[in-house]
């Protein structure tokens, strides 16, 4: 039985078991009443679990002990109508509280949906976009609802066997979001998720299943925080996107798990002829991330847009980066990745390009800049490319530095102090990321790399 | 209070070079400075150094500003103590909009002047600059534009003016602010800082290999820097002087 931290107020996770067994995934899909071809996809997924080896390549996840992992957990108070504020559980809203939901959703959101641990306990939709078709609810609720919908597209992106980690997330997955937007639908609001891993030990294996439909347009948003725990915690979430023929959409992201996270994410978008996909994404925490969101770019004239930013702190590792795979004609790709290493983090630019060699006239600008903070902190760029077409033009351009010493003095001739100045060329340095971001995450992005930086002065 | 710079027998090196070998130059507010060289005689070094740039050893010799020892202070604080440099190349910070960060300049002065409290109202703030900028005939939307990048020269040295003109140094030295503009640009940044002088009647330390500038700024002491020393001060004649007969007179 694993003990409850004081700190924790709620006894969310009493009940749950460490550790994994088929025994466990039986029992998930049981309590979520879930249809026999889920159950189906878990157990082949824990098979593929087992028979498949830890990753020979990147961060080294030896310390990664899955007996000791939660793989589920409920919480006890589970809320029936789960689309009013007013039902949400006071414990659950001071958290959401203190992560400035409410305020966001009174003002730009079009519908929030917010994971608390393994349940989805609040969930709303303007009416507006109901009327139009738009569906966006938790997972195991459109599991129940929406059944030929998440049948047609579930784990159709990001297949089980697909690596250790997808198959882990097939196996014991829980909650999450699915968001379908109807053919011709654009909706001018982002739609939002927050997600918080709330309990000691707790993974979390959220899927978000995203259907944009064929000139539709969307923008979701998911943002992740995490208390901090002294043992090893798990985030294997998987994002499922389809993007049709001539549909946008906006995938945007802040992920900022505690420093004992690690976080080994799938995210893959599937773009057919004349869409656009766009990826943004913020990684600030956890001790290992191991993420590349990847466009499969299927249709003729498909785009894909990758901006990311990764800053590593203490002890941290954050392999990230992006895959762009081009199967068709005059498909387009622009990646601009921006990382922060400090007080010995360690970031790694990770990148695949893939031209098939049936796609002509394909064009991919990969930029990435990594931003050294101090001497003992460490950045790596790992770009691979597969050009099998002869009339791609595959551009890479990287760059590595340290905060330039002429440019603080420049600042400095102006009255900043030279840690005001360097702060100041940091910010500026992810700006071009942190801009695409809605404001208020901006901000806690802003906020968090301040508190970062503050802490290291002195 | 007394507010001049002194400098007296400064001598000063990098790590391999001697680069200035003994200045002698006192510039008292409301005064305007000429100091003329060719390429590499230390001109741009001896604005650097006033300012304090890590690179360069001051080995010997007096730097003084309002009766402070500016040896003693980091760049910032000669910056707030009122002294400004115009940078021949600013550096470009990227990501960096100019509003914002001429608002942190700005507190970080009345922060050090602790009379005043440090910060700035938004509204009184974006009037003040909104004033600046359309004195100095420049767009609002300029504003919002990251720190030089992608600045044409002109746009650069207007840049520096603005900054110069919001700041409100006692001295300013402008380091080769004509270098890069064509006449009528030229005509229009003097203006600019004629105008920023005539409400704050700062002492000016002009850096220039041309005498052009000087029509236009008219200066009551014009000095030839040659080698890292001053060989010779005068009015505005020696100016006219070295345009006759180039710096080969004075070597």
């Amino acid at each position: 039985m694993p003990r409850l931290d004081k700190h924790n107020k709620a006894d969310y996770i009493k009940k749950a078991p460490r550790g994994l067994s088929e025994n466990l995934v039986r029992k998930i899909s049981q309590e979520k009443k879930e249809p026999a071809w889920i159950l189906k996809l878990r157990l082949a997924g824990l098979r593929s679990f087992y028979a498949t080896p830890l990753p020979g390549w990147g961060p080294d996840l030896s310390a990664l002990k899955f007996e000791e992992i939660i793989y589920y957990a409920a919480p006890d108070e589970i809320v029936e109508d789960n689309r009013s504020w007013k039902n949400v559980p006071k414990d659950i809203k001071k958290t959401f509280e203190a992560l400035g939901i409410p305020e966001a959703e009174k003002k730009v959101l079009a519908g929030v949906g917010a994971q608390y641990e393994s349940e989805t306990v609040y969930h709303r939709l303007k009416n507006k976009w109901e009327k139009l078709g738009v569906i966006f609810e938790d997972m195991d609720t459109a599991v129940q609802k929406h059944k030929k919908l998440v049948q047609k597209y579930f784990m159709k992106c990001v297949a089980p066997n697909d690596h250790k980690f997808s198959a882990l997330h097939a196996a014991v997955w829980s909650g999450g979001t699915f968001l379908y937007v109807p053919a011709g639908v654009k909706v001018q609001e982002p739609l939002q998720a927050y997600f918080r891993m709330n309990a000691k030990n707790m993974g979390q294996f959220e899927h978000t299943l995203i259907i944009i439909e064929e000139n539709a347009q969307a923008h979701y948003i998911e943002g992740c925080s995490a208390p901090k725990y002294g043992t090893h915690s798990l985030h294997a979430g998987c994002v499922e996107i389809f993007v049709k023929p001539r549909a946008r959409f906006r995938y945007s992201s802040v992920e900022n798990w505690s420093a004992d996270t690690y976080n080994l994410n799938t995210k893959r978008a599937l773009v057919e002829k004349d869409a656009r996909m766009e990826w943004v994404g913020g990684n600030m925490g956890s001790g290992v991330t191991m993420l590349y969101p990847s466009s499969i770019l299927r249709g003729q004239n498909a785009h894909a847009e990758h901006l990311g930013l990764a800053y590593a702190g203490r002890g941290q590792i954050q392999d990230t980066g992006a895959k762009v795979f081009h199967a068709a004609d005059n498909t387009t790709a622009n990646i601009v990745m921006k990382s922060i290493s400090k007080d010995g983090g360690d970031t790694v630019y990770r990148g695949l390009i893939e031209v098939a060699s049936r796609a002509k006239n394909v064009v991919t600008n990969v930029k990435c800049d990594a931003l050294i903070l101090d001497k003992h902190s460490h950045s790596h760029t790992i770009p691979k490319m597969r050009v099998a077409n002869p009339t791609a033009e595959v551009i890479h351009e990287a760059s590595v530095g340290k905060v330039d010493e002429e440019n603080v003095f420049y600042l400095q001739t102006r009255g900043l102090s030279a840690e005001e100045a360097a702060s100041l060329i940091v910010n500026g340095f992810i700006e071009p990321i942190v801009k695409e971001l809605p404001l208020e995450y901006a901000v806690e992005m802003n906020r968090l790399i301040e508190i970062n930086m503050e802490n290291s002065v002195g | 209070m007394n507010i001049e710079l002194n400098i007296k027998n400064l001598q000063a090196r990098t790590k391999t070079t001697e680069i200035l070998h003994g200045i002698n130059l006192t510039v008292k507010k409301g005064e305007v400075h000429a100091i003329m060289g060719p390429n590499g005689s230390g001109k741009s070094t001896l604005a650097q150094i006033i300012l304090g740039h890590p690179k360069f050893e001051v080995t010997r010799g007096v730097l003084e500003f309002k009766k402070k020892n500016l040896l003693l202070l980091s760049p910032d604080q000669r910056a707030n103590l009122g002294l400004f440099l115009a940078w021949q190349n600013p550096k470009t910070i990227s990501g960096v909009k100019i509003a914002p960060f001429l608002k942190q300049a700005l507190e970080a002065k009345r922060r050090s002047q602790k009379s005043k409290k440090a910060p700035l109202k938004v509204r009184e703030y974006q009037k003040l600059l909104l004033q600046t900028m359309e004195n100095l005939k420049m767009k609002p939307e300029f504003a919002e534009r990251y720190l030089n990048e992608g600045f044409s020269g002109g746009e650069k040295k207007k840049s520096e003016i603005l900054q110069m003109s919001l700041l409100k140094p006692d001295i300013a030295i402008l380091d080769e602010i004509d270098s890069g503009l064509d006449v009528d640009a030229l005509k229009e940044v003097c203006q600019s800082i004629s105008l920023a002088k005539s409400e704050n009647n700062f002492g000016l330390v002009l850096i220039t290999h041309y005498p052009r500038i000087l029509q236009y700024l008219k200066p009551g002491y014009v000095h030839i820097l040659l080698n890292g020393k001053i060989v010779k001060s005068g009015n505005w004649k020696l100016a006219q002087k070295i345009e006759q007969q180039g710096y080969a007179a004075f070597r």
